[in-house]
């Protein structure tokens, strides 16, 4: 007759959890962590790809400890401005659009956007071949956003929550083609069921920046990270990281 | 609170609630009309005819609605069988996933609904209705169900309810109703509070309407308000 | 194909466990605030009343999907004013604990209902009874009305605590790494989504069974010293 005492007792402490304080000298890296090869999660759980590699390389260069946490991508930006970690490395571009919510660093690498679809089929990327078609990408990118603002009449949208889910359908033909980063799609179509696919036409964006992103004011941390940039460009660590993803420079 | 942010996107949530509507319009129809043999099976006599939807009842209600559209929209294009079967202009589409899915999830819940009303009627107005010379069919058409819709309406009521709140799944898997214009709108403003909250007044409006709405039909089908007739 | 996990199975089995910890504890802060929602809900003061109604309305009106996303990126500005208020550097929610903010939130409108239909259904009698023993309002609420509340409420509790069990999946969209976002992850390294989502389902199905058994269990305890009745 006393669980009820019980449950109230463990109720009590539970809310007193809660509220924890959180210890200020860490820093905590905020990444996707459903992006390879950027930023991927293997089995045993660990986070790792191209954006944690060089996180972790910033880290040691500013001599900080790191903790690196995932997050879904549409709510990345909300939680880094919620103060759930202080800097993403998630191949971020730098848009205007997102300036208004948060700062970037010097980029770290440069992308395009290109389609792909699969192999063989007619698919020309002008506006008049695209008329009609769906296409796929991942909320809240600046694939989707390009496709919003440049096609939107066009083309019929499908956005998904991570890159993995568009890909997933265009396997299963429920979209014509995705557009995404050049150098995600690379590496999907080096992947088993990227066989069947190909790149279609050239890039139609090719000036995409990526940089990591912190919040407004955060100046402090946005110079120490860029000089760490700048030393490891300079001591060809940068350049171990690259080779260790792509037979080819992304700087 | 940014005011003007709200009202420029408003048009577009209204757009997304009635796709949420129509969702969950066809979901609760086409679930309760699933339901019915599912229910009076599950309350039958015989072990044996109780089984199957006692099967079904237990996977739909022992599982996440995210998990069932999941394995319906993701996972059954996994099969390259699947892909080239005649069911495929159906499941290639998201919106015909998530209708399917949330009609198989809202009648298992509603069979269950069912079975408690057809258990809750009075054994004597059965025999008292196969007294009369009732077939079995008949008595189940003219006597329990009427009787068992008149008893299951407030629990039906409450999960067209729960289904409006559900739909919200639907955003993961590309649809643009209510939650999934909302993430797209913040996917371009980064001002969830003020988004998130606007679609939450829109879904209280909305099951605050339905509820008005069982409370009337609730009333016109009261048997007691028809005596004087 | 079906047992192959691609070495993800002790990450789904970490995720369960994930999943087992956010249940128990939303449940714990579903109790509490669904009792205080039935008490306020039966209080004799309007303002009480009022409080107690609105919250269970307000609460279960909004989807819960909502709730998580709301709290968990909408607690920002609220947890840095209680952080100053309280001299501390920064609070903050982790996503667990915003999962079982969420959870609870939501549990404890239902409960509230649960709670007030079992209070209802306590004889006016006994409370006389324990006025009449001289017994103060805070002893008869905790010897007299809780505890035969308790058997009464347990069913409805039992089919609540089913429901949330199946919600915290939702927590997995806000990056906690319970049982579906386990599945998400592996999906993505082995491409295989019917698998996955499928060992998603059943591990869902096997705390559904021990959960059911564990509340025949404590209803049967519960009602020591009742004669069940048969309709």
């Amino acid at each position: 007759m006393h669980n009820y005492k019980k449950a109230l007792l463990v109720a009590a402490s539970v809310l007193g959890l809660l509220g924890q304080a959180v210890a200020a000298d860490k820093l905590r890296v905020g990444t996707e962590g459903a992006y390879p090869p950027f930023n991927l999660v293997d089995a045993r759980g660990k986070v790792g790809g191209f954006d944690v590699d060089i996180a972790n390389a910033l880290c040691a260069k500013m001599q900080v400890e790191c903790e690196v946490v995932t997050s879904d991508w549409d709510g990345i930006i909300p939680a880094l401005n919620a103060k759930k970690f202080d800097f993403i490395a998630a191949s971020m571009s730098i848009t205007d659009e997102r300036k208004q919510a948060v700062e970037f660093t010097d980029p770290y690498y440069t992308n395009k956007l290109q389609f792909i679809a699969p192999k063989g089929a007619e698919f020309k990327t002008d506006e008049a071949s695209l008329k009609g078609k769906v296409i796929g990408a991942q909320r809240a990118t600046i694939a989707g956003t390009w496709l919003e603002d440049n096609l939107g009449d066009v083309v019929t949208m499908k956005l998904y929550d991570t890159q993995e889910n568009a890909y997933l359908d265009l396997a299963a033909g429920r979209v014509d083609g995705v557009l995404a980063d050049k150098l995600v799609n690379w590496e999907w179509l080096k992947s088993e069921p990227g066989q069947g696919f190909e790149f279609k036409g050239e890039p139609v964006y090719d000036n995409d920046k990526i940089g990591i992103a912190l919040r407004k004011g955060d100046d402090d941390l946005r110079e120490r990270l860029n000089v760490a940039l700048q030393a490891m460009v300079a001591d060809g660590t940068y350049q171990q990281i690259n080779d260790k993803y792509f037979p080819f420079s992304i700087k | 609170m940014n005011w003007e942010l709200m009202i420029k996107w408003t048009p577009r949530l209204l757009e997304g609630a009635w796709l949420t509507l129509e969702l969950v319009g066809i979901a609760v129809l086409a679930g309760l009309i699933l339901a019915i043999p599912l229910g009076v099976m599950r309350s039958s006599r015989h072990a044996w005819v109780r089984a199957l939807p006692y099967g079904y009842i237990f996977f739909f209600r022992g599982t996440p609605l995210l998990v069932q559209l999941f394995l319906v929209y993701y996972g059954m294009a996994q099969f390259e069988a699947i892909r080239h079967s005649a069911l495929w202009p159906v499941l290639r589409d998201p919106y015909w996933c998530a209708v399917i899915t949330m009609t198989l999830h809202t009648a298992a819940y509603i069979a269950e609904i069912l079975r408690g009303a057809i258990q809750a009627i009075p054994p004597g107005e059965i025999e008292a209705a196969r007294a009369l010379g009732m077939s079995r069919w008949q008595a189940l058409l003219h006597i329990i169900l009427p009787r068992a819709s008149r008893i299951g309406l407030p629990a039906y009521s409450n999960e067209v309810i729960l289904m409006l709140k559900a739909s919200a799944l639907a955003s993961t898997i590309t649809l643009l109703e209510l939650t999934g214009m909302s993430r797209t709108i913040i996917a371009r403003t980064y001002q969830p509070v003020e988004i998130f909250l606007m679609a939450g007044v829109f879904y209280l409006l909305a099951s605050y309407a339905l509820v008005r709405l069982f409370r009337l039909l609730e009333q016109r089908l009261r048997v007691e308000q028809c005596q004087g007739r | 194909m079906f047992l192959d996990l691609h070495g993800f199975g002790p990450a789904l089995l970490a995720g369960t466990w994930i999943t087992i910890q956010l249940a128990l504890a939303s449940l714990a802060v579903g109790l509490v605030l669904g009792l205080l929602g039935a008490l306020a809900k039966t209080s004799r003061y309007g303002a009480l009343q009022w409080l107690g109604s609105s919250y269970s309305t307000l609460v279960r009106g909004v989807p819960e999907l909502l709730w998580v996303l709301l709290i968990y990126f909408g607690s920002v500005n609220l947890m840095r004013a209680l952080a100053d208020a309280l001299g501390m550097d920064s609070l903050e929610l982790s996503p667990f604990a915003a999962g079982v903010l969420a959870l609870g939130l939501c549990f404890g409108a239902y409960a509230t209902e649960v709670f007030r239909g079992a209070i209802l259904s306590i004889p006016k009698g006994h409370c006389e009874a324990g006025q009449a023993l001289g017994l103060g309002k805070v002893t008869i609420l905790w010897r007299l009305i809780l505890p035969q509340m308790w058997r009464l409420a347990l069913p409805g509790l039992g089919n609540l605590f089913m429901i949330l069990m199946k919600d915290t999946a939702l927590i997995s969209v806000i990056g906690l790494e319970e049982i579906m976002r386990h599945s998400q992850i592996a999906v993505t390294a082995s491409k295989q989504p019917f698998t996955f989502y499928l060992a998603a389902a059943c591990i869902y199905l096997c705390l559904t069974v021990v959960a059911m058994s564990s509340l025949a269990l404590l209803e049967k305890r519960a009602s020591r010293g009742f004669r069940r009745a048969y309709a």
